[in-house]
């Protein structure tokens, strides 16, 4: 009895939540900043560097929408969040946006009552393995010892993928890639396994990154993507959309540097509806017609965004793989600007 | 013929088994089978541990730029294989360690205030040893003075900081009273230091602490001592909640009094553990007291109330209240209501220690016999001045090493506080420095580095701790 009222109090509470915050839109704006919920220690993705000031691929994100609906990318309040604590900071309104590398999958997407609007990164689990092994293929991996973080979905999906393949394998539990890294490096475990963005960081910066190699197999679909509330649909049409203009900037052409004069010049009726040249789009979203032009000129279109943070112009060196653009054998693929 | 000696034979040296290092090492070390076997054991590990680590420690490297660097660095001069500690982390980020991400433009202010806090404290924790009280002023205003030196600012701003320093050693020293004055004015220092904005908000709310008294002596003649504190109490929250906020937004646009304010996400690092240790620990031992005596009170209903208090937060793990700070309060307070993080967390820890302590205390007053309180009692001293007088002296003086074991624990607690996403100097700032691809794969030199300020802290308050015992002599000698 006690319990069900306590749960009530809670969904009650939660509710009336959801109905204050019915209109994400209009609260960012009277407030005038984004609260953007951010991971505090992923390489490439998002933390704060030595000034203090957050950076990375899911930072760029959070910054496009500030820019779309705010019209300044830098009012931005990154809400620090754990692994434990990002959806319902979410949930609970204290931030309007969560963009943390967090993984869409069914549950979170129902039973959390929650809208992952888009994916702006396909993640998934791999091997990296000291190249003097001699292993070529996870397939050859059996009776290994493998460095894998506990409680996490990688320890699971590992199980899975050497039970399918009757594969034996000796875990060697670490607490986090940090410790991960120290184990490997100390010659703990032959493998280790985390999500493969995670793995190119790691590799970069082993001591002789060229004896170690990433092995091709993927074992498991993570994609990570921004995440908004259920019930707040023209807010989550936002941030779709947001990301959507930057990878279809991407692919028409436009960047960070010709945005202005692309808007200027362009014959295209698609870039031109895009940047708000022709048409009333911008009104749709309840933004004015300019708010996908100032998110590319944030920080330039989803390619951009990309080489800035993980590609090869960095340590970390991730080729684009699955988040190519769909014209060139990846996945990334915005719906028309119609 | 004679044979008796003519003079007096020099005195020999006692055989060498009986003196010197061999006689202490006989005598400790090798005094029996087993304690030989256990020497020789433990010397093994011991040089084990040393011969394990020397080598890293002695190859460290404090200037480079990137974790590479180091390794570079390293194998240059000791070869490819060597292993070695990479200082240069540290040196590169020992600000965020310490501030977390407040704005390097005005570190002046947690400096002041980290030095100010001993100037508040020195009068209670040396409540009758002037010596020793000016020698902890005049230590700290000489860092503080320094680390002021070292920080960004203006030569006025500099003089100014300064001047407080050394006045407030000179009030140490010759007026030792007036220096309680810093330790009540403290708390709403540290909250304007810290904080910034309008000076009005933290000296308003000070105020209502001033508008207690003239309630409470209009009240008390008439209703006497309960009635005239709640009347009080009740008046003073009234303009904490309802006026002090008009009253501060008109004084400001009036008076425009104020300095940078700062977010509380830019709180990290020890400025976070220290913030939130020092508050839960003044704030916690008054309440465990409180809760102590209520557990032992005689009226039913605060009994029960301390009871159901101190067995319930006992039995939730401090995670399970930082999550409720962070997550639960969050779902029941108005959306629009920011209630901060930090102070959530401050209001749950200090809640935390406060049932431990209660607990402590009541270990203290357990140990004192019935007749101190039925002497009392006998000379006609009401309950608190019984317990101001005879009871609380005694059993406090017994629970101080319970009393500093649950602070030291607290302190060290206050690490937890990065699983609710703030950044404690443990995980959350050695997490953010690791995410740095320059330093990425560093594992052992951030908590090396952490791990020795902590234990300056906490052995800091243990010899405190002994310090008090031998003053009050507590063993009855």
């Amino acid at each position: 009895m006690n319990k069900t009222l306590f749960l009530g109090t809670l969904a009650a509470g939660a509710m009336l939540a959801g109905i204050a915050a019915a209109g994400t839109l209009d609260d960012v704006k009277a407030r005038g900043v984004l609260n953007c919920g951010a991971n505090t220690g992923l390489t490439g993705f998002g933390a704060p560097d030595a000034n203090g000031d957050y950076q990375g691929f899911d930072v760029d994100l959070c910054k496009a929408v500030a820019a779309a609906v705010l019209g300044d990318q830098s009012k931005v309040k990154y809400v620090p969040t754990t692994g434990e604590t990002r959806f319902t900071a979410l949930a609970s309104g204290e931030v309007d946006l969560l963009v943390r590398n967090s993984t869409w999958t069914f549950s979170r997407d129902t039973d959390l009552k929650l809208d992952f609007v888009a994916v702006n990164y396909y993640d998934g689990q791999g091997f990296l393995v000291r190249k003097d092994l001699g292993v070529t293929s996870a397939k050859e991996l059996g009776g290994a010892t493998i460095c894998i973080q506990t409680g996490t979905t990688t320890e699971l999906n590992l199980a899975d993928y050497f039970k399918s393949n009757s594969l034996e394998y000796t875990p060697v539990t670490v607490v986090d890639d940090a410790d991960a890294q120290r184990q490997f490096l100390a010659g703990a475990c032959d493998a280790f396994t985390t999500d493969a963005s995670g793995l190119a960081s790691a590799r970069a910066t082993l001591p002789n990154p060229d004896d170690y190699v990433v092995l091709p197999e993927i074992i498991s679909k993570e994609p990570l993507g921004p995440v908004v509330r259920h019930g707040d649909n023209n807010w989550g049409d936002i941030v779709r959309w947001t990301y959507y203009a930057l990878v279809e900037a991407e692919e028409k052409g436009i960047t960070k540097a010709n945005v202005e004069e692309m808007a200027a010049s362009s014959t295209d009726p698609e870039v031109r509806r895009l940047l708000g040249v022709e048409g009333e789009q911008g009104k749709f979203l309840g933004l004015d017609n300019d708010w996908a032009k100032r998110a590319i000129a944030a920080n330039g279109n989803y390619g951009e965004i990309f080489e800035t943070n993980l590609g090869e112009s960095t340590p970390i060196k991730l080729a684009r793989g699955l988040n190519a653009l769909w014209s060139q054998g990846g996945l990334q693929y915005a719906p028309p600007f119609r | 013929m004679q044979f008796t000696r003519t003079e007096m034979l020099p005195p020999r040296a006692p055989p060498v088994s009986q003196s010197g290092a061999l006689k202490w090492v006989r005598e400790n070390l090798f005094s029996s089978w087993l304690n030989a076997t256990l020497t020789i054991l433990s010397g093994l590990v011991v040089y084990s541990l040393v011969k394990l680590s020397a080598p890293w420690l002695l190859h460290a490297v404090w200037n480079a730029n990137s974790l590479s660097e180091c390794r570079s660095v390293i194998a240059a001069n000791f070869g490819p294989d060597a292993g070695g500690a990479c200082w240069a982390m540290i040196r590169a980020r020992w600000y965020q360690w310490i501030f977390g991400f407040y704005p390097p433009e005005v570190y002046w202010r947690p400096i002041l205030n980290f030095g100010l806090l001993f100037v508040a404290m020195a009068p209670i924790l040396f409540s009758d040893n002037l010596r020793g009280s000016v020698k902890l002023v005049g230590v700290v205003a000489a860092l503080t003075i320094l680390g002021l030196a070292l920080a960004q600012g203006s030569w006025g701003l500099f003089a100014l900081l300064s001047a407080i320093m050394l006045v407030s050693l000179a009030v140490a020293a010759w007026a030792p009273r007036y220096l309680l004055i810093a330790t009540v004015l403290y708390p709403f220092a540290t909250v304007w230091l810290l904080w910034g904005g309008s000076i009005w908000g933290p000296l308003l709310a000070l105020a209502g602490f001033a508008l207690i008294v003239p309630v409470y002596r209009a009240l008390s003649p008439r209703f006497g001592l309960v009635v005239a504190t709640t009347g009080g109490v009740i008046v003073a929250s009234l303009w904490w909640f309802v006026l002090q906020g008009y009253v501060a937004d008109a004084l400001q646009t009036a008076i425009p009094l104020g300095i940078v304010a700062v977010e509380s996400d830019k709180f990290g690092g020890f400025l976070l553990a220290f913030l939130i240790g020092v508050s839960s620990i003044s704030i916690s031992l008054p309440i465990g007291i409180l809760l102590a005596l209520g557990r032992q009170s005689n009226m039913v209903l605060i009994k029960a109330l301390s009871v159901g208090f101190i067995e319930f937060v006992r039995g939730v793990p401090l995670i399970t209240m930082l999550f409720t700070a962070s997550l639960l309060l969050q779902y029941f307070l108005p959306p629009r209501v920011q209630f901060d993080l930090i102070l959530r967390v401050i209001i749950l820890v200090t809640l935390f220690s406060a049932a431990y302590n209660a607990e402590v205390v009541r270990g203290g007053l357990a140990a004192l016999p019935k007749g101190q309180s039925e002497a009392a009692d006998a000379l006609g001293l009401d309950y608190w001045q019984a317990q101001r007088l005879i009871i609380m002296p005694q059993a406090l003086k017994v629970s101080i090493p319970g009393i500093v074991s649950t602070f030291i624990g607290l302190f060290k607690d206050t690490t937890l506080v990065s699983f609710v996403g703030l950044q404690d100097p443990l995980r959350g700032i050695t997490s953010i420095v690791r995410a740095d691809i320059d330093w990425k794969g560093i594992y052992w030199e951030p908590y090396i580095f952490v791990a020795a300020i902590f234990f300056v802290a906490c052995y800091g308050m243990s010899r405190y701790s002994l310090y008090l015992e031998r003053k009050l002599g507590t063993d009855h000698r």
